[in-house]
């Protein structure tokens, strides 16, 4: 406890330098930005910003820090296109929607911001005091992991973000074994043999992680805007006022409770490895309607409705980042990204990283904090200029996209070969998910699957080719187990949670 | 249907993983399952997935008509000619039509378009060449 405190306190000592601080901002600003534009989310945002983070040599910590505030800027953003315009800005703002549309067409729309700014700002805090606490103690039984564990655990990652983020398990299946066969691409680290490279020299070093991501995140985006170009939505914020930009003393008092469980639900869903954000604000959104919903309100402009998402989807967030710091498995497409950047900054996360690196990890946690305090600043105050932003067409915002993510992926590599692999990345982006194909399992898998078959590869050359070994310790049974659960349950489950909820936005669209 | 085709395709794909994990060479150096093992169990996953999606198809993809179609394949070009032609004329030049066709593909007017295809590309140049330093492009008038 005590010794987790002075640990925060040192990280407070590397983030509070100008860098770190003017990159925190920076990146709340950025990410505030991309959260609020209709169709760029935060792993699109964090992934277009990456490859810039790279080619202007920033060393880990404050490439982290740059980030990281992206990835909580987009998440506070994200609401903002949900109460304005009814369009959600990311997936998890969708259930914010709900309530926070009837209160701007109330003439509320500025205190539901408020409100969404400082439930999210609430969330996130307290979602971070539990990465503080929770972080170090899964470090410690994360040390107790072996190679099978590890393999184990991958497993696990893949069939709970298959279970609980997809609606069709073999769909999701097909995703992750997608993702992973294009990650066996190029030369065998073990033995140096090439795979699947076809004879080509461009595909010994592989398919660069950054390179499909922004491929099939960013660029299949731009697909999909011209492909429906002749139905987008007018983004028209003309008609709306704002009215007043702080929350009513009354209205945090009468939330504050929702805003308290929805914290804690939220995080908790973000712990676990694949339910990530949505599943945090639709938890936390369903929970509360079921318990304070007496009148009636919810739907309709009840504050609480656009209080406990949003509290939910940040505190979500938060607890994301405690499965990718402690263990190294990231549970979202967010966090995939960010381990993307610590592999590539040749930081291996996982429990050796709070021993080895502490200044990484504590100096990154302290700049969550200082990040939160800029985001409530940026959030609430001056919330009218994000709403300005959101006035840029499509048809300027989209080229501008698609051109940074050109520029992005050509200043790591300069190649051409590397642009066109993404073009082709773009095209299968938008094909699956034409299908329906979860894109977040192939992304993990691309990113995962050299450790998962090097995991694989030493339990077996420690166990001399025994497959039993997988299933030895009582710790790598219990993660199988959950593993199998949480990938079959959800197809009894799930269906009907989703089903409830796309009622629900349905029935908020129709009135 | 989309999906029963796609289970197909997908299940030629895992197929053919597999025939090609089975072609890869072995090497002098060697641990208990070699370089094969993993990629033959995900050559695996990919069939039997594709088979559970040709077998229980989810809800019909709603495909764009043949216009959509030419438009889609039309900015695919542009953007794979664009990355060719990027490394020759440099970085500005390239990106002023490139952004100036997408702008105009998505709906702006050809005068808008102009201007957002000059400002994207003057945009970025200033941003991340001048104020960032990235390197960009350079082509033979050293932008």
């Amino acid at each position: 406890m005590l010794e987790t405190l002075s640990s925060l306190a040192d990280g407070f000592g590397v983030a509070l330098t100008f860098q770190c601080l003017a990159l925190a901002f920076l990146g709340c600003l950025l990410g505030t930005v991309i959260g609020a534009l209709p169709g760029l989310g935060p792993s699109n945002g964090v992934a277009i910003l990456i490859p810039l983070a790279f080619s202007l040599g920033l060393a880990p910590t404050p490439a982290l820090i740059l980030l990281t505030s992206v990835y909580y800027g987009a998440m506070y953003g994200g609401r903002i296109s949900s109460i304005l315009l009814n369009i959600p800005g990311d997936e998890p703002a969708m259930m914010t929607t709900l309530d926070g549309v009837p209160m701007a067409r109330k003439g509320q729309a500025g205190e539901a911001l408020a409100l969404s700014g400082f439930a999210s700002f609430f969330g996130a805090f307290f979602a971070t005091w539990g990465l503080v606490f929770l972080a170090p103690l899964l470090v410690k039984v994360a040390l107790l992991f072996g190679p099978a564990e590890y393999f184990a655990l991958f497993v696990l990652a893949f069939a709970t973000l298959g279970g609980v983020a997809s609606t069709n398990q073999a769909k999701a299946a097909f995703a992750a074994a997608l993702g992973l066969a294009i990650a066996m691409i190029g030369v065998d680290s073990q033995t140096g043999v090439p795979r699947f490279s076809f004879g080509q020299v461009h595909f010994y070093d592989g398919i660069d992680f950054l390179v499909a991501i922004v491929g099939l995140f960013a660029l299949s985006e731009v697909f999909v805007f011209l492909e429906h170009k002749s139905s987008l939505k007018k983004s028209d914020t003309s008609g709306i006022k704002l009215g007043r930009i702080t929350p009513p003393l009354w209205m945090l008092r009468k939330t504050f409770p929702t805003m308290c469980r929805s914290t804690l639900f939220g995080f908790f869903a973000g712990v676990l490895p694949g339910a990530g954000a949505s599943l945090g604000s639709f938890i936390s959104y369903s929970f509360e309607k079921q318990l304070v919903d007496r009148e009636n309100t919810f739907g309709k402009g009840d504050p609480r409705g656009v209080v406990a998402p949003e509290a939910g989807n940040n505190a979500a967030a938060g607890g994301a980042l405690v499965p990718m710091l402690a263990l190294g498995v990231p549970g979202s497409g967010t966090t995939a990204v960010l381990l993307a950047m610590l592999l590539a900054l040749n930081i291996t996360p996982g429990p050796l990283l709070f021993q080895n690196n502490p200044d990484v990890v504590w100096g990154l946690i302290a700049a969550l904090f200082i990040g939160n305090f800029m985001l409530l600043a940026l959030n609430i105050p001056l919330v009218g200029m994000f709403v300005r932003v959101l006035m840029i067409p499509t048809h300027y915002l989209m080229p501008g996209v698609a051109m940074i993510s050109f520029v992005g992926i050509y200043g790591i590599s300069g190649s051409t070969f590397d642009l066109i692999v993404m073009v082709v990345f773009g095209v299968v982006g938008w094909v699956l998910r034409k299908l329906d194909v979860p894109l977040v399992p192939v992304i993990l898998g691309v990113l995962l699957g050299n450790l998962m078959e090097q995991n694989l590869r030493r339990a077996m050359t420690i166990s001399d080719g025994d497959w039993g070994i997988l299933f030895a310790s009582p710790l790598s049974i219990g993660i199988w187990t959950v593993a199998v659960v949480g990938f079959i349950l959800p197809i009894f489950m799930a269906r009907r949670l989703r089903r409830k909820l796309e009622r629900e936005v349905t029935a908020s669209d129709v009135d | 249907m989309s999906d029963r085709v796609f289970g197909g395709i997908g299940l030629l794909l895992g197929v053919f993983f597999i025939w090609q994990a089975t072609l890869i060479p072995l090497s002098f150096i060697s641990d208990p399952i070699g370089p094969k093992t993993f990629p033959i169990i995900l050559g695996v996953v990919l069939s039997l997935s594709s088979v559970a999606i040709m077998l229980l198809p989810g809800g019909s993809a709603d495909w764009p008509g043949m216009r959509t179609f030419a438009e889609l394949s039309a900015a695919v070009a542009v953007l794979i000619a664009y990355s060719f032609v990027l490394p020759l004329v440099g970085f500005v030049v390239s990106t002023i039509f490139a952004a100036f066709y997408l702008c105009l593909r998505l709906g702006a007017p050809l005068k808008g378009a102009a201007i957002g295809g000059v400002s994207i590309s003057l945009g970025i140049y200033a941003l991340f060449h001048l104020v960032l330093g990235l390197s960009l492009a350079r082509g033979p008038w050293g932008f």
